[in-house]
């Protein structure tokens, strides 16, 4: 089966900047994948240039197999892509709009019914007929979204899309995409909100400075890469005494709250013994998970 | 290979989005160039009307008839394709053109198509409002009809470059103000090129908006200061050259994609 998306030796140089430095990357068809990364770290130049609206310095990208730039007709075809800036034209309303856009690509009055789904899904029906210059700030973001997926292309790429979103919107859109993706599109994701990213994602890439930091399954990710805290309530007058008994573990004391971080579970144990053995006294005890927030700092911090 | 269908279904909405683009703000892009023009026919006529023949047995506001209806018609041809490449393109929504699979071609056309339309729109209701009170002759309509398409087709491409080109709305402003605006005033409308200094005569001849003037006034009188015919072939050489670099320009995706 042909890739969804692939990104070969991808290079992307303004002057003497390099925004994008030599990433290879592969989307299979039918991943729910998140693209993830700082500010200014090189996502959205790389959608911009699957897009077809930024050309790479070099390399190549396929959507469907297409070549972006050779054959740039058939993997737009395929792409449906939402943009991270709030635009909209001021002289239609959205159903027009919808229309205009899957009209782009060649689909008529057999798509409209598909467009009416597309409002539904989106809590847009009642604005259906009202002026993109009318919609709050949040409505036009879902007729920004309902735009990328009017023509029903099998790979939706989503720029940030629940930036300034309420959490209704947010849900119903994940709802959407959730259902979208079990049908068989494609869906790749950036987004600030990591919770998000590691709820619906099931593969996972980091970009940092222009180039691929980390690349995997988002729970192997979170695994390899974040290790579990150990919470214990002490008091405040043992400090001096836990800091030279646990003298060789990760240590945080802050206020009443002891922080170890684990490399393995197994130093639970010796821990424990070590603070009865040296009478420190501890008043709740408590272990939490490893998430993709913090991965995703030690990754880019790390880098 | 995309099928023809979908190509054509494709040019037809965006053509289908600029002409509805212009058509709901319809006072401000055909009814106000009407009017400016019609203003212009009154106090012109009255003032010149017993004093100037410019051709003989043609009243002075017979003559002035064609050329406001093709100065409207170029204005409004160039300013049709100029302010919606350079709005979509200040306010961001050229992307939503920019993502689709329509080719440089596909886009050439819609966006000229509609600049020839809103010309003609415009000069069309000129006429009409004209020849209520002014007999205004029909010696050769198809001199009529082809120039004011080809003269459509010219200032829409021109529009088109400047679109391209202007990233700001007082580019564009700078563009039409400094460019269009004397190229209109400076081509005959109002006056034979006969009348006027041997310098500034020749000095007209570098001037398009000269040919398309005196071709399309042919038309109706069956007179004009040079011959139809080199005029026709003046104004589709600029045609060729200014679509060519168009095309050129939206090949190459200056100015619009990075």
């Amino acid at each position: 089966m042909k890739k969804a998306i692939v990104f070969k030796n991808i290079k992307k140089t303004y002057g003497t900047f390099e925004a994008v430095k030599g990433i290879n990357l592969s989307i299979e068809q039918g991943e729910f994948f998140g693209l993830l990364g700082p500010n200014g770290a090189g996502k959205s130049t790389l959608i911009n240039m699957l897009a077809g609206i930024v050309k790479p310095t070099s390399g190549t990208i396929k959507a469907m197999g297409f070549d972006v730039e050779k054959q740039y007709q058939e993997s737009r075809h395929s792409l449906g892509i939402v943009p991270q800036e709030l635009v909209f034209d001021p002289f239609f309303n959205v159903r027009e709009m919808l229309r205009f856009q899957a009209g782009y690509f060649g689909k008529g009055k057999e798509n409209y019914d598909w467009i009416d789904e597309v409002l539904e899904k989106l809590d847009l029906h009642d604005k259906a007929s009202t002026n993109m210059r009318k919609l709050s700030g949040g409505m036009k973001r879902r007729a920004l979204i309902a735009q990328a997926l009017a023509h029903r292309p099998p790979i939706i790429v989503l720029d940030e899309p629940t930036a300034g979103v309420d959490v209704e919107l947010r849900q119903r859109l994940w709802e959407f995409m959730k259902e979208l993706n079990s049908q068989g599109h494609t869906i790749v994701l950036t987004t600030h909100y990591l919770e998000e990213a590691e709820n619906l994602c099931g593969r996972i890439a980091m970009v940092n400075h222009g180039k691929l930091v980390a690349l995997d399954n988002t729970k192997k990710l979170i695994r390899n890469n974040s290790s579990k805290n150990l919470n214990i309530k002490i008091d405040k007058k043992d400090k001096g005494k836990i800091l030279k008994t646990l003298k060789g573990f990760d240590v945080l004391i802050e206020d009443e709250m002891l922080t170890i971080t684990l490399e393995k579970i197994d130093e639970l144990n010796s821990i424990i013994t070590l603070l009865k053995k040296n009478k420190v006294n501890f008043f709740d005890i408590q272990t939490t998970e490893p998430d993709l927030e913090k991965v995703f700092l030690q990754i880019t911090k790390n880098d | 290979m995309i099928n023809w269908k979908i190509q054509l279904k494709g040019t037809w909405t965006l053509l289908k989005k600029e002409l509805l683009r212009f058509w709901r703000v319809v006072f401000q892009t055909v009814a106000a160039p009407v009017i400016t023009g019609i203003l212009y026919l009154l106090i012109f006529s009255h003032v010149l009307d017993s004093r100037t023949e410019v051709y003989e047995g043609v009243p002075y506001s017979a003559f002035l008839i064609p050329g406001l209806i093709m100065m409207s018609l170029l204005q409004n041809a160039f300013a049709n394709s100029s302010s919606s490449l350079v709005q979509s393109k200040v306010m961001g929504n050229i992307v939503f053109i920019l993502l689709t699979p329509l080719t440089y071609i596909q886009f050439f056309i819609a966006f000229l198509i509609a600049s020839i339309v809103r010309g003609l729109f415009v000069g069309l209701a000129i006429y009409l409002l004209a020849i209520i009170y002014i007999d205004l002759p029909l010696m050769h309509p198809w001199f009529i009809v082809s120039f004011s398409i080809l003269g459509g087709a010219l200032l829409g491409t021109f529009g088109i470059l400047a679109g391209i080109w202007a990233d700001r709305f007082d580019q564009m402003a700078a563009f039409q103000n400094f460019v269009i605006m004397p190229l209109s005033f400076l081509s005959g409308v109002f006056y034979s090129i006969h009348s006027l200094p041997p310098v500034w005569q020749s000095i007209s001849k570098f001037n398009p908006f000269f040919y398309m003037i005196d071709g399309f006034r042919y038309g109706f009188f069956g007179q004009s200061d040079i011959s139809p015919y080199i005029s026709m072939g003046i104004v589709l050489t600029f045609f060729i050259i200014l679509a060519s670099l168009s095309i050129r320009l939206l090949k190459t995706g200056y100015k619009l994609r990075g």
